[in-house]
C-alpha cells in the first residue's frame, strides 16, 4: 500500500508517486491533445452563425407548429416502405451472416489459416461502414429506390449479427459437444444437435436486437435516395416545408417506440 | 435382449417456441408479411442492370486504389474526422456525467431523476443523421455542427450506461464510506468512483470508435469530416477515390478496436 512518510508520521494514499505521475503525464498529454483539436474546430467554425443558433432554433420551432396533421396520408407508404427496407434487410443479413458466423468462430471453421481471416475481414469491412455509405454506393450503382436500401441494411447488418454470433458460438458448452459427438453423430448432426440449439437464443435475440436499430437506419436512408421515409423528410427540409417535417419527425419517433417496444418484448420472452 | 428393437417412442427435438398455435401463427405471419413487402417493392429491374457493370468498375477500383489524384481533400476530411471524434467523445462523455449520476435511481431525488432520464431518452431517439441535419441549419456548415451531434448522441449512449452501471453497482460498498463520515463528493469520489470507473473507460473508447464511424456519416448532410469528401467522390464517379477513402475509415476502425482492446485490458 502506498504510503507517504511525513515526519515519524506515515500517510495513506491511493497512488505511489510513478502510477501518480504517469496519471498526471496522461491529462497533460490528453487536455493537449483536445485543445489541439478544439483549436482546429473552432478555425474552420464561423462563429457569427453559432452566437445565431439561439435565434435560429427558436425560429425553426416557431415554423414547425401546428403540424400539418392531412400530410400523413401521403406519409403511410413511405412508412410502410421503411419497415420494409428493416426487415427484408435483417433476413437478408441473417441468411449471410450464419454460415459466415460458422466460418469465423474458431470452433466450428473448416480452416484456421485461410477461411477464417476471410470471414473475419468481411466482418470488419461491413461493420465499419454505415448503412448510409452502403446506401450511397449502392444508389450510386443500382439506382435509387427501395432495392438499395434493402440491399444497404443488409450489408451493414451481416457483420453485426456475424460476430455477436460467432462469438456465441465460441463460447458454446463443450460438454455438450462431446456427448453428442460420442453418440457417433457425423460432423453435420454434431452442428444440428450439439452447437445450434446453444446458440439459438443469441441468434434470435441479436436478430431483433438488429431488426430494432435497422429500423431506426432505414428512416434517414432516403437522404441518399435510398427509399423510405427519408426521402420526404429531404423534400420537406429543402422546400422549408417545416410543417410537414415535424409530422415526419413524430412519425419516426412512433416508429422508433414501436420498434423498440416490440423487441423489447420478444428479447424478454426469449431469454 | 437384442439391441436392434427399435423403442416405440421416437425422440424429437424440442422447438424453440413450445406454444404450437405460436410457433406456426408467426411462420404464417411471416409468409404473409413476406409476399406483401415483396409484393409492393417496385424494382426497376432494368436499371439494375443497366448498374451491375458499374458496380463491376465500382470492385475494379479497389485494385489498386487511388489514394494520390485527391490525397489533400482526403487527408483533410480524415483529419476533420478524427478530431471531431476526439472532442466530441470528450465533451459529451463530461456532459455524460452529471446526466448519467442524475438519471441513476439510486443517487437521485425523483424530480431530477425524471427530467435526467427524459434528456437521454429523447437524445437516443433520433438517428444521428436527423440530429446532424438540424444542427447543420442550426450551428451552419462545418464541422462544429457535427460536433454537437456527435456530443448528444454520446451523451444518449454513455448517460445511460453510466446511469444503469450505478444502479447496479454493490451498496455495501457505498455504505461503508458513507459511515466513515464521508461527505456526498467524497462518497462520489471513494464509493461509486472506483466500482463504475473501468467499465466506463471501456464504454468511452467504445464511443469513440463509434464516433469515428459516424463522423464518415455526418458530413452527407454538411456537418463536416471524410463523408463530404466521400459524397463528392461519389457523385462524381471516382470510384478509386471511394475506394481509397472506405479503405482508410476500414483501417481506421480496425486499428481503434484492436487499440482499444488493449487499453481495455490493462485498465481492468
Amino acid at each position: 500500500m502506498p504510503v507517504r512518510a511525513a515526519g515519524d508520521k506515515r500517510f495513506w494514499r491511493l497512488r505511489d508517486r510513478t502510477q501518480q505521475l504517469t496519471l498526471w503525464a496522461g491529462w497533460f498529454f490528453g487536455t493537449l491533445l483536445v485543445v489541439t483539436c478544439w483549436h482546429f474546430m473552432s478555425e474552420k467554425t464561423i462563429w457569427f452563425f453559432v452566437w445565431d443558433a439561439p435565434h435560429q432554433v427558436g425560429d425553426i420551432a416557431g415554423r414547425m407548429v401546428p403540424p400539418r396533421w392531412d400530410y400523413l396520408d401521403v406519409l403511410w407508404k413511405p412508412l410502410w416502405d421503411t419497415i420494409n427496407i428493416a426487415t427484408l434487410g435483417t433476413l437478408m443479413a441473417i441468411v449471410i451472416a450464419v454460415p459466415i458466423a460458422f466460418f469465423a468462430a474458431r470452433n466450428t471453421t473448416p480452416s484456421v489459416l485461410f477461411v477464417r481471416p476471410v470471414a473475419l475481414f468481411i466482418i470488419v469491412s461491413s461493420r465499419s461502414i454505415n448503412s448510409l455509405i452502403w446506401a450511397l454506393m449502392l444508389v450510386t450503382i443500382i439506382g435509387p429506390g427501395v432495392f438499395a436500401g434493402v440491399i444497404a441494411i443488409g450489408f451493414r447488418s451481416i457483420g453485426f449479427v456475424a460476430k455477436l454470433l460467432y462469438e456465441a458460438i465460441e463460447e458454446i458448452d463443450r460438454d455438450q459437444v462431446e456427448a453428442i459427438t460420442a453418440t457417433g453423430a457425423g460432423p453435420a448432426q454434431v452442428l444440428a444437435y450439439g452447437i445450434v440449439p446453444q446458440i439459438m437464443p443469441t441468434f434470435a435475440g441479436v436478430s431483433v436486437f438488429r431488426w430494432d436499430i435497422n429500423i431506426r437506419e432505414s428512416t434517414v436512408l432516403g437522404l441518399v435516395g435510398a427509399g423510405g421515409i427519408g426521402i420526404q423528410l429531404n423534400a420537406s427540409i429543402n422546400n422549408l416545408a417545416w410543417t410537414q417535417v415535424s409530422v415526419i419527425l413524430l412519425a419516426v419517433l412512433a416508429t422508433v417506440i414501436v420498434s423498440e417496444w416490440v423487441s423489447a418484448k420478444v428479447r424478454h420472452a426469449i431469454i | 435382449m437384442s439391441l436392434d428393437t427399435a423403442s416405440p417412442r421416437r425422440w424429437r427435438r424440442p422447438p424453440l417456441i413450445a406454444n404450437p398455435v405460436l410457433r406456426w401463427g408467426l411462420w404464417l405471419g411471416l409468409a404473409v408479411y413476406l409476399a406483401l413487402a415483396l409484393g409492393t417493392m417496385e424494382i426497376n429491374w432494368t436499371r439494375v442492370a443497366e448498374g451491375l457493370p458499374r458496380g463491376q468498375r465500382f470492385l475494379a477500383a479497389f485494385f489498386p486504389p487511388d489514394f494520390v489524384s485527391r490525397a489533400d481533400a482526403i487527408l483533410d476530411g480524415i483529419l476533420e474526422s478524427l478530431w471531431m471524434t476526439v472532442i466530441s467523445t470528450v465533451v459529451g462523455v463530461a456532459l455524460s456525467v452529471p446526466f448519467g449520476l442524475g438519471a441513476a435511481r439510486n443517487l437521485a431525488p425523483r424530480p431530477v431523476y425524471y427530467i435526467c432520464r427524459a434528456v437521454v431518452a429523447v437524445s437516443r431517439t433520433f438517428p444521428e443523421i436527423i440530429l446532424a441535419i438540424f444542427f447543420v441549419k442550426f450551428f451552419g456548415f462545418g464541422p462544429f455542427a457535427g460536433f454537437v451531434t456527435l456530443s448528444v448522441a454520446t451523451v444518449g449512449f454513455y448517460a445511460k450506461l453510466l446511469a444503469e452501471d450505478i444502479e447496479d453497482m454493490d451498496a455495501k460498498q457505498a455504505e461503508a464510506v458513507r459511515a466513515t463520515g464521508a461527505g456526498w463528493f467524497q462518497w462520489l469520489n471513494y464509493a461509486v468512483q472506483p466500482q463504475v470507473m473501468p467499465r466506463m473507460i471501456g464504454l468511452a473508447l467504445y464511443r469513440l470508435d463509434i464516433n469515428f464511424r459516424e463522423s464518415a456519416v455526418v458530413g452527407i448532410v454538411g456537418a463536416g469530416g471524410i463523408g463530404a469528401t466521400l459524397n463528392t467522390t461519389f457523385d462524381r464517379y471516382e470510384f478509386d477515390s471511394a475506394a481509397a477513402i472506405l479503405l482508410i475509415i476500414i483501417g481506421i476502425v480496425m486499428l481503434a478496436e484492436y487499440s482499444s482492446g488493449y487499453i481495455r485490458k490493462w485498465v481492468q
